[in-house]
């Protein structure tokens, strides 16, 4: 870790809707120029997270610093640095796409000799030049999520926030965005970007935090993840459902981390066991081992 | 970014950049449904003016000392205030809260909500400003007698239409769903339409309802159009139009605490 202040902290977050604990101090750090993936489940926590730092959410207890800004009271003096990509597409779809650029260079204050540049700056990063006087209603889902993105980019912002930003999209579409992540990512942008999908956090991510119920279960680089949590290799074992069953229940004798993929049990941590290790398909252990290890099969 | 000048200095409140922005917003969208919303609103009091000024005109043609179609020229001067300001206000609102999200991207550009409600409320005042002027100009093609006094009609439309577009903000923010419209309009919006003063003087009325239309900004609003139109009336004009400014003030408060509750969590 670098001595330079980070990009954005989190310090033992709460956040409670009624009965419900959506946040349960949560703790998270994206350091200067880093991207940091926020990786859990569907109701891990992850929107309201976002939300906290931008001020839309307050959070009932724990410390929020963005960009040197305390948050809530100085969340403004944040936001003016900081660069959002919502979950769900809201530009304005009857305007075009200039249009929209020209509506948030507004919003984020580039002053007006600055606008026709920063204008055609973001319209080459999205590579949307052509399609500059098209109506969003007239693009196609992945130039719309381009276009949400460099809007987001328009006055040079030090850190960016994503929340799950390819969420929906095909696999063509996804690449073109990681493409445009990694660019941010080697411009020295701070990048705090909410996944659920693994290969995103492992591609584009120098440090990944794993939430779960509102807490951070695991953080650290995606690699290191997986050689502390999984191992260097997994064994998959397949079989009937009740084989399955068994299988779990054997390793679990033998002090082996279990996973379900759906149709096979991984068996993980194999490192030192030498003989032990059970017969089945051998294969590098990933980060989505960790993930479901650590987030996914508690019954609750 | 360093060549961002603003950026050490902690904002305020109510930065004029920041309304600003709301505004540029507003403005551009408008590009794209002026002529619809246009049309609307100066053909719908239009057609109120002309029905009833010829319908009832017919059968009364002087009234309060005025001629009909002069009185509900001048009257119908504050319905199209109030309809080009408030319904916008409630439907745009929840709309562009609700389907459209917009108002989360806003918030996390540095507006606050506090910015964004007053940039709202702002633009629909200036276009009830000049809508509002559509039935005096009719008016004027039928007979009415143009007086100086007239210049300020936009003026008052302009405040008339910041508190009603304020009132649409906070109920937009109040309510659930967007059918619960449907109970302010027929309960609230109704009522306050028809005891203004628009199309029959109020001095008909029993004095209950006479003295619960003091309450109703609509009111004021109508005498003011009026009295502009066909003479001040002091310290009476006065007080419509404090009446009308102590309401937008109010109002403005109200929308925001409305949808502070609504926007943040």
């Amino acid at each position: 870790m670098s001595s330079v202040a980070p990009a954005l902290e989190l310090k033992n977050v709460v956040k409670n809707y009624g009965p419900i604990r959506a946040v349960n101090g949560l703790d998270l750090v994206v350091a200067e120029g880093s991207c940091t993936g926020l990786l859990g489940p569907n109701g891990a926590g992850k929107s309201t997270t976002m939300r906290m730092l931008t001020a839309q959410t307050i959070a009932d207890e724990g410390e929020i610093r963005v960009l040197g800004h305390e948050l809530p009271g100085d969340s403004k003096a944040a936001r003016a640095r900081m660069g959002v990509v919502p979950q769900l597409d809201n530009l304005d779809t009857t305007l075009t796409v200039e249009q929209n650029l020209i509506v948030f260079s507004h919003l984020y204050r580039v002053p007006s000799s600055q606008r026709k540049a920063a204008i055609e700056r973001v319209l080459k990063i999205a590579n949307l030049g052509e399609r500059r006087d098209s109506k969003v209603d007239e693009l196609s889902g992945g130039m719309r999520r381009r276009l949400l993105i460099g809007r987001a980019l328009i006055h040079q912002p030090q850190l960016v926030l994503l929340d799950e930003p390819t969420v929906g999209l095909d696999p063509q579409v996804r690449q073109e965005l990681w493409a445009l992540i990694d660019l941010l990512r080697s411009e020295g942008v701070s990048i705090l970007m909410s996944t659920h999908y693994i290969e995103e956090a492992e591609r584009l991510c120098d440090t990944v935090t794993i939430v779960s119920h509102g807490t951070a279960v695991a953080v650290g680089a995606p690699e290191a993840l997986v050689t502390e949590h999984a191992g260097r290799d997994a064994v998959e074992i397949y079989g009937s459902p009740e084989r399955l069953r068994e299988v779990e229940g054997e390793m679990a004798k033998e002090g082996f981390p279990t996973r379900r993929t759906g149709t096979s049990i991984a068996v993980l941590g194999l490192d030192d066991a030498a003989g032990r290790a059970p017969a089945g398909e051998r294969r590098p252990a990933n980060l989505e081992d960790v993930f479901v290890l650590l987030t996914g099969e508690e019954i609750s | 970014m360093s060549s961002l000048p603003a950026e050490d200095r902690a904002p305020g409140r109510l930065e004029r950049s920041a309304i600003g922005g709301v505004l540029v917003r507003e403005i551009i969208n408008f590009s794209s449904y002026w002529r619809s919303t246009t049309f609307s609103s100066t053909v719908e009091p239009t057609i109120y003016l002309l029905a009833f000024g010829f319908g009832f005109g017919s059968l009364v043609s002087v009234v309060g000392g005025y001629d009909y179609i002069d009185f509900v020229a001048t009257g119908t001067v504050a319905t199209a205030v109030l309809f080009s300001s408030i319904f916008p206000a409630m439907f745009g609102t929840f709309i562009k809260y609700k389907f459209q999200r917009t108002y989360d991207a806003i918030l996390a550009a540095p507006v606050d909500t506090e910015e964004l409600v007053t940039g709202e409320a702002l633009w629909l005042a200036m276009r009830a400003s000049v809508y509002g002027c559509a039935p005096l100009l009719v008016g004027l093609v039928f007979g009415l007698s143009p007086s100086w006094g007239m210049l300020a009609v936009p003026v008052i439309n302009f405040v008339a239409g910041y508190g009603w577009a304020c009132t649409g903000v906070a109920i937009a923010g109040w309510l659930k769903g967007i059918e619960n419209f449907n109970y302010v309009t027929s309960a609230v919006i109704t009522p306050l339409f028809l005891v203004a003063g628009t199309f029959f003087p109020l001095t008909g009325l029993p004095g209950w309802v006479q003295a619960l239309a003091q309450l109703n900004p609509l009111f004021h609003c109508v005498q003011l159009v009026r009295h502009a139109a066909f003479g001040w009336e002091g310290w009476a004009d006065v007080w419509n139009f404090s009446f009308l400014v102590l309401f937008g003030l109010l109002m403005w408060r109200v929308a925001i605490a409305a949808m502070e509750r609504k926007l943040i969590d």
